[in-house]
Order: structure tokens, then C-alpha cells, then sequence
């Protein structure tokens, strides 16, 4: 078991150029991530409340920039961009359901709102 | 095993002929991969289920305004997001700090690993910290699962003038959304705290060392960042749309 680890490990880290995560490079993923944050609050705290972005603006905008948030997060310190494509798309076609889950439900939800009212 | 390579063996060259791992990853990492897989399942259900509710709704509690204080401060109105802000800013910390603990373990740095291990666990417990003081504020208030504040202090949650019985109605879903959802993220923070002191301990007695490779290291990474992965969208959810 031990000296199978070890294997893929070096198999992993051997084969192409620099396809791993450096110290440079996780720390410009943090200053990425923090600069996102940071745009998302100052849409937030200043634009929303002076009213150069309407809500309904707004909220798209903060989807689009947690989805790139989750993208460095996974593609970086979960190191999926390195892995294998076989591994990457295991993963990644299963959130399909979760997108159809969330039009069938945004759907559903529309229908339940004139049952409410 | 003879010198001569066999038709058969020959076959088995290609990623997916069974001649190898075609992933080319540990079976330990593989399985953590699809357990997470699983995991945004259960979370993007719940937090799907909670769009759903509030899309429905005729009216919703203002983050901007139920969100507004700072907890464990005398800061009680106009200050929102700066306490999630901070939650926000741990935990991408820590996270930070679990990745280079991974590639600490790359190098086989035993004592960096060691290092920024307790650095991601002092993070974890800082978040959970937070957490608690976030909880209790809105427990004050009269916020739990079922039970929402008085018609008195609901008031403020809302802009305009909603009826009264919209304002119960929306609270109590949103009550129960809240503690349910960030308490499922809480409950993930405080199961992978406990699996790095697990780790850190294992670290520290040499486990890893005599096994040539911070794979483990490797493997509750993937646990913690996506614990972070979550927040993120929880923060987006519940806190600023």
C-alpha cells in the first residue's frame, strides 16, 4: 500500500512541465479569491445601497463571481487542473444534475408564488 | 516474469484497456473525490430547496438588515457583511494554508507540514468561533429553528410595508433555512478540524514519513477546501443576494 502511494505520487508529479502548485502560485490564487471578495462587497456596500446597480443587476453579477471563486478553488487548491481528464470529468458531468435540478426547482417555484398569492 | 512481453500484456497499454489506473490517482483520493461529489449533492439540494422557498415568497428578511451588527462587539445596526466579511476571510486563510501544508508534504517538509496544519486547525476554530457568536446573536433576537423574534423586532428585517403575517411566514422559512443550512456547513467545519488534528497527530509521530508520502496531507485537503467551496456559495446565498 505505502509503496504504491509513493509511486503515483512521483508517476503524478513526473510526468509534463510545472503542473503542480507552487508557493507563488497559491498565493496568487488567495490574492484572486480575496480580490473577488473584495469586488463583491464593494457592489454590496457601495453601489447597491447609492443605487448605481439595481438588485436585480447586482445578484447575476454575484452569482457569475461565485462561480469563478469556485472554479479557483477547485481547479487550484483542489488541484483538479492538474488531474487526469478522465478524473476532471467524473467529476465535473455529474453537476450537470445539479443545474437541472435548479431549473426544475426555479421553475416549480414560479408556479408555487401564483398558488401563494 | 519472462523477458518476452506477451500479446496480452501488450493490449493492456492504453489509459483505459485495465492495464493501469486510468485516473491516475490513489484509490483513497478517488473515493475522497466522489464522497465530495456526493457532499455538493446533499448541499446544493439544500441550498436549491432554499432558493426555491424564497423564490416563492412574496416578500424575504434583507440580509443587509438582519446581518447588520457585529457579534461579540457593541456594533449593533449599519455594519453589514463585516462580520461575514471576516468569517469570508478565515476561512479562504485557512485554506491557503492547507495547500501549503500540501506542498510542504510534497517536499516532504515535515515540520512546514506540521506548521501549517495547526495554522489551517487555529483557522477552523476561529470560523466555528464566529459562527457560535453569529448564532447566539440571532438566537437573541429570537431567531431558531421555528421560532422567529417578536412582531416588534421583525419589523426592522423588512423594507417597506410588509403585512405581518408575510413577515412570520417568510421569517420562519428563513429561520429554518439558515440554521439548517449553515449548520450542515458548520458541522462539515468541525468534522474536518478534528480530521486535521487526526492528521497533525499522525504527522507528528511519523506516519507519513515512514510511508514515504503526504498523500493523507493530500486527501483532507480536498475535504477543507471544499468546505470553503461551500461557504462561498453560502456567503452568496444567504448573506449578499
Amino acid at each position: 500500500m505505502s509503496s504504491e502511494n509513493t509511486d503515483l505520487h512521483h508517476a503524478e508529479g513526473g510526468h509534463g512541465h510545472e503542473d503542480t502548485m507552487t508557493r507563488g502560485r497559491i498565493w496568487k490564487v488567495f490574492f484572486i479569491l480575496l480580490a473577488i471578495t473584495c469586488i463583491e462587497f464593494f457592489i454590496a456596500l457601495v453601489l447597491v445601497p447609492k443605487g448605481t446597480v439595481p438588485l436585480h443587476v447586482a445578484n447575476p453579477i454575484y452569482i457569475i463571481l461565485t462561480l469563478l471563486k469556485a472554479f479557483y478553488i477547485v481547479a487550484f487548491f483542489m488541484h483538479l487542473k492538474f488531474e487526469r481528464k478522465g478524473l476532471v470529468f467524473s467529476i465535473l458531468v455529474p453537476i450537470l444534475f445539479i443545474i437541472g435540478l435548479i431549473l426544475v426547482l426555479t421553475n416549480e417555484s414560479h408556479h408555487w408564488i401564483t398558488l401563494r398569492m | 516474469m519472462s523477458a518476452t512481453v506477451s500479446q496480452i500484456d501488450e493490449l493492456k497499454t492504453t489509459p483505459w484497456a485495465g492495464g493501469r489506473s486510468p485516473y491516475n490517482v490513489e484509490y483513497g483520493k478517488m473515493m475522497m473525490w466522489f464522497f465530495l461529489l456526493s457532499d455538493a449533492f446533499t448541499f446544493s439540494s439544500l441550498l436549491i430547496a432554499y432558493g426555491a422557498l424564497r423564490f416563492s415568497a412574496p416578500t424575504w428578511p434583507l440580509p443587509s438588515l438582519v446581518f447588520q451588527s457585529v457579534p461579540g462587539t457593541s456594533i449593533e445596526h449599519g455594519a453589514p457583511l463585516v462580520f461575514v466579511g471576516l468569517m469570508t476571510f478565515i476561512l479562504i486563510m485557512s485554506s491557503v494554508t492547507m495547500v501549503l501544508a500540501v506542498e510542504a508534504g510534497h517536499r516532504n517538509a515535515k515540520k512546514e507540514v506540521v506548521g501549517w496544519m495547526i495554522g489551517t486547525i487555529i483557522g477552523g476554530l476561529m470560523f466555528l468561533g464566529c459562527q457560535a457568536l453569529e448564532w447566539t446573536h440571532l438566537h437573541s433576537e429570537g431567531f431558531w429553528w421555528s421560532a422567529i423574534p417578536n412582531a416588534e423586532t421583525l419589523k426592522e428585517f423588512f423594507e417597506g410595508n410588509v403585512p405581518l403575517v408575510q413577515q412570520q411566514m417568510t421569517a420562519h422559512q428563513f429561520a429554518n433555512l439558515f440554521f439548517t443550512i449553515t449548520g450542515f456547513h458548520g458541522f462539515h467545519v468541525f468534522s474536518g478540524v478534528i480530521i486535521n488534528i487526526i492528521i497533525t497527530i499522525n504527522v507528528l509521530a511519523g506516519t507519513y514519513e515512514k510511508r514515504g508520502s503526504y498523500l493523507m496531507v493530500e486527501k483532507v485537503g480536498l475535504y477543507w477546501h471544499f468546505v470553503d467551496l461551500v461557504w462561498v456559495f453560502v456567503f452568496t446565498f444567504f448573506y449578499l443576494v
